[in-house]
């Protein structure tokens, strides 16, 4: 299938581009004045009036970009996007659009376009007649209604369905009337709410594409709701990871995934190894830290972090190599072997390091990946760029996966 | 014939039949007075049996002259008219209130649902004939009795629970995000109650409408107590022919009633049936 192809390929391109954008990142996150379209200021919500459900949300978001609100389930990503939409009240902090508190604006007057997760579409109207709805409610001539129509259906590429009720369509059809509905009246601000949840894998991929491609064609400013982290780091301009109510850490993906701020963000986003250690000393950006039974190795120090305090040092698993190997390395530490599991494309092995901590080693499934017996000691190798220091909060996760 | 089971005893066969023939017995009791009453309003004779000539299908026998009677006599066409006048009244006071009171108890907000919920409900509960004692003296003071708003509020007010079930049934299976979605599209909160909250509950508000018009189509009980000379219904003047002048005439209108409620049944079957569709299909 050509589309399949294509969507891939796109994928490749949009990945790079957010790379591209990475830099940006940093200066998206100030309150920059001029060119700042949405901003949330301190909001905080409580449903119940005692308990916060969002704890103080800052977020400045410029024209035209993709905001993804990623976190746990019942972080309170949903409850932001109702504020925004003005379903929900805001207990304090203010929401303003071009500088303007919309605080009290009735949603209905919010122009903020909105994809709902189960597309909402009204079953008594043609997908037709759900287009022209908020043209009509805004007085448009049927004339230019019909243009406007037919333009945004070929937009979707469902120029033929017109006529069609939505119970005669697809998931993935009706997801994408949900979408040219919310875009029609052309609002400067769309808000999705776990959109493509109900859409199986391919689907998902292929309306992740179309989804992208619709924000890059009409400019519109996204902010997104997902669980889902691949969606998150493929689609989005910058990712606000969201826990416990409050934004562990908003930048761009590729920041997010090479430079999380906390130990949460590291083990959330993506998958990560954690050993426990304790912080000797700090040199400028670096953490001298003691591992149990291997001496002492350096990593990139996050804030926060004291010496003499204890602390987590976490290494992705496809920056591990197993010796022998041609990368370069900072650090080598004796590992057991504990099993090896195929994949596929690549081969995930468990090492016991001494504290009896599991960690694991991505390797890619070519000549050199290296064959263990049980109980065999082989040696891990990184470089001091790969390794982040955290400061220890309680519990900490050993693999995650 | 469907074959029995093989371990079927002979007692287990007729335990079969006569359960059969206890639930055929069951429906005859139930129709035949009605059916009956259909031949007998085409009676030649004022009497209320079948002559000799009905029996042996004589044409001669048969007449529509009761049914003619109805459309000469003045007392016969103005009860027809004040049934359907207040009829059709209440009924839409009816839908539009019951309507506005089920929206109402369905939102989650709503304080002391089920207090209000059992007063709307409780003119279907308590006996008529209280209501109607106690609305004699509570409209006397109004001026409302003998006066056909009297006896449209007061057939109203019989009519709302039923509108309220009906609407909150539909209610039940009403998707909330719906209206937030029209909200977002930029429609008021009234505008998408019309264009999508209204179209949605239609089959739930005109079944609760119907329920109400026939409610009020065959009380007697209120009439008899609040209305004047001038808003006899049909069941009041069926009340009073029965004693007047026993002739076939008041089987006439039973018939002309039961034709219509048929008529009813069949429309309601329907709405549900399209209802059904409707949500079927998203
Ligand atoms: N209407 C409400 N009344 C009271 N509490 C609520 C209400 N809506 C949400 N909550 C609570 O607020 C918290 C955040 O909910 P929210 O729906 O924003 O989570 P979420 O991040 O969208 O989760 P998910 O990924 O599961 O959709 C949850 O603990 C939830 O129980
Ligand atoms: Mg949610």
């Amino acid at each position: 299938m050509s589309t399949t192809v294509n969507v891939a390929a796109r994928r490749g391109f949009l990945n790079a581009a957010v790379a591209f954008k990475k830099t940006g990142g940093a200066r998206l996150n100030k309150h920059s004045g001029t060119d700042v379209f949405l901003e949330f200021d301190d909001v905080k919500k409580s449903y119940d009036q005692k308990s916060l459900v969002v704890k103080g949300f800052n977020i400045a978001v410029e024209q035209g970009e993709f905001i993804t609100l990623l976190g746990p389930s019942g972080s309170g990503k949903t409850t932001v996007l109702m504020m925004l939409a003005g379903f929900e009240s805001v207990t304090s902090g203010t929401i303003a659009i071009r500088g303007q508190s919309i605080n009290k604006t009735a949603p209905y007057k919010r122009n903020i376009g909105m994809v709902f997760q189960n597309y909402a579409l009204f079953p008594h109207m043609t997908v037709a007649e759900n287009l022209g709805y908020p043209l009509g409610v805004r007085g448009m001539a049927k004339a230019d209604q019909r243009k406007r129509i037919s333009e945004y259906l070929d937009l979707v590429e469902l120029g033929d369905f017109g006529n069609r009720y939505p119970g005669q369509l697809s998931g993935g059809q009706r997801q994408r009337v949900a979408l040219a509905r919310a875009m029609i009246f052309e609002p400067t601000l769309i808000l999705m709410d776990e959109p493509l949840g109900a859409l199986d894998k391919k689907l998902r991929e292929q309306m992740q594409y179309e989804i992208t491609r619709l924000h890059e064609q009409l400019g519109f400013t996204v902010m997104y709701v997902t669980h889902d982290q691949a969606e998150a780091l493929s689609m989005s301009n910058r990712i606000a990871v969201f826990n416990d109510g409050i934004v562990q850490q908003c930048a761009a993906p590729a920041e997010l995934y090479e430079k999380p701020a906390n130990a949460f963000v590291a083990e959330f986003i993506g998958e990560n190894n954690f050993i426990e250690g304790q912080v000797d000393r700090i040199e400028g950006k670096h953490a001298i830290v003691t591992i149990k039974g291997e001496g002492t190795i350096t990593a990139e120090a996050a804030e926060g972090l004291v010496a003499g305090g204890r602390c987590v040092v976490s290494v992705r698993p496809e920056k591990l190599f197993i010796h022998p190997s041609t990368h370069a390395h900072d650090h080598d530490i004796k590992a057991t072997f504990v099993a090896r599991i195929y994949v596929g494309d690549f081969i995930r092995y468990y090492f016991r390091l001494a504290d009896n901590k599991e960690i694991v080693v991505k390797v890619l499934n070519d000549l050199s990946a290296p064959e263990f017996g049980e109980g065999d000691v082989g040696r891990l190798q990184w470089l001091t760029s790969d390794c982040i220091a955290f400061p220890h909060s309680g519990e900490m996760p050993g693999v995650t996966g | 014939m469907r074959g029995f089971p093989e371990y079927f005893t002979i007692w287990h066969i007729a335990g079969h039949y006569a359960l059969r023939g206890i639930a055929y017995l069951v429906l005859a009791f139930l129709i035949v007075p009605i059916l009956v009453i259909i031949p007998l309003s085409l009676n030649a004779e004022p009497f209320f049996t079948f002559t000799k000539g009905m029996l042996a299908l004589d044409p001669d026998a048969y007449s529509l002259r009761w049914y003619q009677a109805i459309l000469t006599d003045q007392k016969w066409t103005l009860a027809i008219w004040n049934s359907f006048v207040i009829g059709i009244a209440a009924a839409i006071l009816a839908t539009v209130l019951g309507t506005i009171a089920a929206v109402g108890l369905a939102s989650p907000w709503m304080p002391f649902k089920r207090v209000i919920t059992a007063l709307l409900l409780s003119p279907m509960i308590v006996p008529l004939i209280i209501i109607a004692a106690g609305m004699f003296f509570f409209y006397t003071t109004f001026g409302l009795v003998g006066t056909y708003p009297g006896l449209i509020i007061a057939h109203a007010a019989l009519g709302v629970p039923f509108v309220i079930i009906t609407v909150t049934a539909t209610l039940t299976g009403f998707d909330q995000t719906l209206f937030s979605a029209g909200l977002s599209l930029g429609a008021s909160p009234v505008k998408a109650f019309w264009d999508i909250v209204i179209p949605l509950i239609r089959p739930g508000v005109i079944s609760g409408g119907l329920f109400a018009f026939v409610t009020s189509f065959d009380e007697v009980v209120l009439v008899l107590f609040l209305a004047g000379p001038e808003q006899r219904t049909i069941p009041r003047q069926m009340f009073s022919g029965l004693r007047e002048q026993i002739n076939p005439t008041i089987l006439a209108v039973a018939t002309l009633l039961v034709i219509l409620s048929v008529a009813l049944l069949v429309t309601l079957e329907f709405l549900r049936r399209r209802s059904e569709r409707l949500r079927g299909s998203m």
